[in-house]
C-alpha cells in the first residue's frame, strides 16, 4: 500500500501544521516564564509536551481514518488531534485556557476532547487503552461503521492496562488497532532500561494477533503498514500492534533540561528530521519545487496563526464556571 | 528544573522539603541496608520533584531504582520486599495516578498485617506528590488526603515544613506499618512550579523523628482555631496575619498528620476559643474537613460558639484554566471569609 500523490501531501501538510504548531505553542509557553521558569505563569500554563519529530505516527495512521472512527491519544497529543482533524481553532483555544475552548478551558493541552471526530487524550499512561477497545467493541456491538485507534507511548507498553485491553480487544476479534510511539524515552528512563525486549511488535505473539515494527519513523512505511492493520480491522479482521520508531526532537515536557540524553543523540535525530524527509521525497517523486513548497508551508502557517489569533482574542471563561459541566 | 534554595543565614541550614526528604532518606539508607528506593525517574533525574536527588550518586542503581511505567508492578513489589525484609521507599509521582495500583495499597499493604493477626508487617514508605495551582488540570494536581486516610490501615503524613519533612520521613521509614508520605507540590522548593517560601526553614544535619499523632500548635490564638495540613497551614498562617490585624488572636494547628489524628490538640484549641475553621486543598465532602468538625461534635459540641466553617475544594474535577482553577483552591482570603460567616453564624451558647 503506498500514498497517493494526493496522500503525500495530506500527510505532508499535517506534518508542517503539526510542527508550526508545536513551534508556535513553545515560544508563547515561554511568554512570561523569563528569566525564571515557572509552570504557573504566562498565557499557557502547567506542562506542556510537545510532540515534534513524532508527525509521522500521525499522519501515517491518520491518513487511513474518517472522522468516525475514534482515537484516543496521550498526554503527547498535539500532532495525532491535528491529523484527525481536531477543530484547530478550538483545540488552540483549550490549550490558552480560554471559554472558546475544546472544552471550554477545563481540560487543557492533556485532555483534549472532540467528539466531532471521535478524538480523546488523557494525561495517565495507558488510559486510553481500555476506552478505545471499548470504542471498538461498541462499534461491532452497534453494527456502527468505524475502528478504534489507541495511540501510547512505548514507556506505556509495561501498564496493566496495556496487556490486558490487548487481550480483551484478541478474544473479542475487535476492530482495534494500538499504535505505540516509541521514542525511545519515557520521561529520563531510556527503553532499554525499562523494557524486557527490545521491540514491543513481538508482544502481539502474547495475544495472537499481527504485530509490526516500523523503523527509523518513516512515514511511508507507517502508512502502509497502519493502512493494512487499519483495513483488516474494518473487514472484521480484529486488532493489530504496530510499534513506530520516532523521535522525540523536545524535552519530555518543556522546562526539561535533558541532562540524562546521552551526547549527541538530539543532533543525531534531528538530522534525521521527518519534516525535511517528507520535503525531499515530495521533491523527488512529485517534482515539488521550492516555490511550490514556501507556499505550502505559508498556507500552513497561517492555520496555526489563525487558531492562535483566535485563542488570543478570546475571553477567559468566568471563573464561577469551574462549578458547571460536573454532571450532564 | 532548577531547585530554589533559600540563602543560608548565619548558623541555620535552611532547607527545601525536597532536600530535606532525600536526606532523611539517605540517613537512614547509611545505617540500615533494607532501606531502597523505588520509582518513575528517582535515580538518574532524582526524581521530578527533587526529592531522591543525589542518591543514585550516593547509594547505586541496586538500592536506588527506576522502574518501568508500572505501577501496579512495582507497588505489589513494594508489598511483597517489605514483607520479606526489606524497608523499600517507593515513589508515585503523583498521587492522582493512584488508580492504576491502588489494589497494592488498600487491599495489601494496608491489611496484610491484620489479615496475619500481626504475623506480617509491610514496612513500606509510599511517598507521592499531591496539589495544584500552576494549572496542571485534573489528573495531576489532586491532593486526595481524604481517600488514604478514610481506609483503615496506612499511616497518612502532609508534611507543611522542612524540618517536619525530614523528621516524618524518618520516622516513616523505621515505622513497621504502611506510611503514605503526601508532600506538596507548592511546598516542594522546587522554583519551575513556584513555591510557598515558608516551607523552606531550618533542618538539623542528623537524624531525628518527629513522632506521628502529634499535630504542631504553630502559632498560638485565643479567638478562633484554623487546622490545616500541607499547604493548608501557609494559607492558614497568612490568614492569622490578616485577622491580627483586625485585632482577632487566631491559633493554627498543623495536624502533620491524619493518620494517626491528633483529636486532643484540636479539641483542646477549639475548647479554648470557640470557634473553628478547617482548611483542606482535598475535595470537600467526605473528607478531612469533615473529619475534624465531627471529631469535635462528638466530644462535646457546647464548646463551640458558632458553627464551624470549612475552606476546602468544591467537589469539582480540578479545571485547567487559571481563573476556574484559582477561583477553587482555597486561600487565606477564603479563610477571612470563612471568619465572617463565623461571626453571623448563629451561636447555641444561649441553650
Ligand atoms: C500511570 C502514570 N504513571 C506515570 C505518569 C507520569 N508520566 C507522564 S509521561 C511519562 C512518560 C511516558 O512515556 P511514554 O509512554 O514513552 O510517552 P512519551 O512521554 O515518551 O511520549 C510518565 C512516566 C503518568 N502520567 N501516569
Ligand atoms: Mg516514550
Amino acid at each position: 500500500m503506498t500514498p497517493t500523490r494526493e496522500q503525500k501531501f495530506w500527510m505532508y501538510r499535517n506534518m508542517l501544521v503539526s510542527r508550526f504548531h508545536e513551534e508556535v505553542i513553545e515560544q508563547i509557553y515561554l511568554e512570561g516564564k523569563k528569566p525564571v521558569f515557572n509552570m504557573a505563569n504566562g498565557p499557557i500554563p502547567g506542562e506542556m509536551h510537545l510532540s515534534n519529530g513524532q508527525e509521522p505516527c500521525a499522519v501515517g495512521v491518520c491518513a487511513h481514518l474518517k472522522p468516525a472512527d475514534v482515537v484516543t491519544s496521550t498526554h503527547r497529543p498535539h500532532h495525532v488531534a491535528i491529523a484527525k482533524g481536531v477543530n484547530l481553532n478550538k483545540m488552540v483555544a483549550e490549550i490558552f485556557g480560554k471559554k472558546t475552548g475544546l472544552s471550554g478551558g477545563r481540560g487543557g493541552h492533556m485532555h483534549i476532547f472532540d467528539a466531532d471526530v471521535n478524538f480523546a487524550c488523557s494525561g495517565i499512561i495507558g488510559q486510553g487503552m481500555g476506552p478505545a477497545v471499548g470504542a471498538a467493541l461498541s462499534r461491532k456491538m452497534q453494527g456502527k461503521e468505524g475502528v478504534a485507534v489507541a495511540f501510547i507511548g512505548e514507556g506505556a507498553v509495561n501498564q496493566g492496562a496495556f496487556h490486558e485491553a490487548m487481550n480483551l480487544a484478541a478474544v473479542w476479534k475487535l476492530p482495534f488497532i494500538c499504535i505505540i510511539e516509541d521514542n525511545q524515552w519515557g520521561i529520563s528512563v531510556a527503553k532499554s532500561e525499562s523494557t524486557a525486549v527490545p521491540d514491543n511488535s513481538v508482544r502481539a505473539q502474547a495475544y495472537g494477533i499481527p504485530g509490526y515494527q516500523v523503523r527509523d519513523n518513516d512515514t511511508y512505511e507507517i502508512f502502509r503498514v497502519a493502512g493494512e492493520a487499519i483495513e483488516r480491522a474494518r473487514n472484521g479482521g480484529g486488532p493489530s500492534l504496530i510499534e513506530i520508531e520516532t523521535y522525540r526532537l523536545a524535552g519530555h515536557f518543556m522546562g526539561d533540561a535533558e541532562g540524562y540524553r546521552p551526547a549527541g543523540e538530539l543532533d543525531g535525530l534531528r538530522a534525521k528530521d521527518p519534516i525535511n524527509v517528507m520535503r525531499a521525497r515530495l521533491g523527488s517523486e512529485e517534482g515539488l519545487t521550492d516555490e511550490q513548497d514556501e507556499q505550502i508551508k505559508a498556507e500552513c502557517r497561517k492555520l496555526v496563526d489563525d487558531a492562535v489569533q483566535f485563542a488570543r482574542d478570546s475571553e477567559y471563561p468566568a471563573a464561577e464556571e469551574a462549578m458547571e459541566k460536573v454532571f450532564v | 528544573m532548577n531547585e530554589q534554595v533559600a540563602t543560608v543565614a548565619a548558623n541555620e541550614r535552611r532547607l527545601t522539603i525536597a532536600r530535606a526528604m532525600a536526606e532523611a532518606i539517605a540517613l537512614e539508607m547509611r545505617t540500615d541496608p533494607s532501606v531502597f528506593v523505588m520509582g518513575e525517574d528517582i535515580a538518574k533525574l532524582g526524581g521530578v520533584f527533587g526529592n531522591t536527588r543525589g542518591l543514585l550518586e550516593e547509594f547505586g542503581s541496586e538500592r536506588i531504582r527506576d522502574t518501568p511505567i508500572s505501577e501496579t508492578a512495582f507497588m505489589g513489589a513494594a508489598v511483597g520486599a517489605a514483607s520479606d525484609g526489606m524497608r523499600p521507599v517507593v515513589e508515585l509521582m503523583f498521587v492522582d495516578f493512584f488508580g492504576v495500583c491502588f489494589d497494592a495499597i488498600y487491599n495489601c499493604a494496608a491489611k496484610n498485617a491484620y489479615f496475619s493477626g500481626g504475623n506480617v508487617k509491610v514496612p513500606m514508605v509510599l511517598m507521592t506528590s499531591t496539589g495544584g495551582g500552576y494549572s496542571d488540570a485534573g489528573q495531576h494536581s489532586q491532593c486526595l488526603y481524604g481517600t488514604f486516610a478514610h481506609l483503615p490501615g496506612m499511616k497518612v503524613v502532609t508534611p507543611s515544613n522542612a524540618y517536619d519533612a525530614k523528621g516524618l520521613m524518618t520516622t516513616a521509614i523505621r515505622d513497621d506499618n504502611p506510611v503514605i508520605y503526601m508532600f506538596h507540590k507548592g511546598l516542594q522548593g522546587m522554583g519551575w512550579l513556584g513555591t510557598e517560601p515558608g516551607a523552606t526553614v531550618h533542618v538539623p544535619e542528623e537524624a531525628y523523628e518527629i513522632p506521628f499523632g502529634k499535630a504542631a500548635v504553630v502559632r498560638k490564638g485565643t479567638d478562633v482555631t484554623i487546622v490545616g495540613v500541607g499547604m493548608g497551614v501557609h494559607h492558614s498562617l497568612k490568614a492569622a496575619d490578616k485577622l491580627a490585624a483586625q485585632g482577632v488572636s487566631a491559633e493554627v494547628i498543623d495536624l502533620r498528620t491524619l493518620v494517626p489524628l491528633d483529636r486532643d490538640t484540636v479539641f483542646n484549641s477549639v475548647a479554648k476559643t470557640g470557634r473553628l475553621i478547617v482548611v483542606d486543598e482535598d475535595y470537600k465532602s467526605y473528607g478531612v474537613t469533615g473529619e475534624i468538625i465531627a471529631t469535635i461534635a462528638e466530644r462535646d459540641v457546647s464548646v463551640l460558639k458558632a458553627s464551624p466553617q470549612r475552606v476546602a475544594y468544591p467537589d469539582i474535577p480540578i479545571p485547567f484554566t487559571r481563573p476556574m482553577e484559582q477561583f477553587a483552591l482555597p486561600n487565606p482570603d477564603k479563610i477571612l471569609v470563612a471568619y465572617e460567616n463565623l461571626k453571623r453564624a448563629r451561636t447555641w451558647r444561649w441553650l
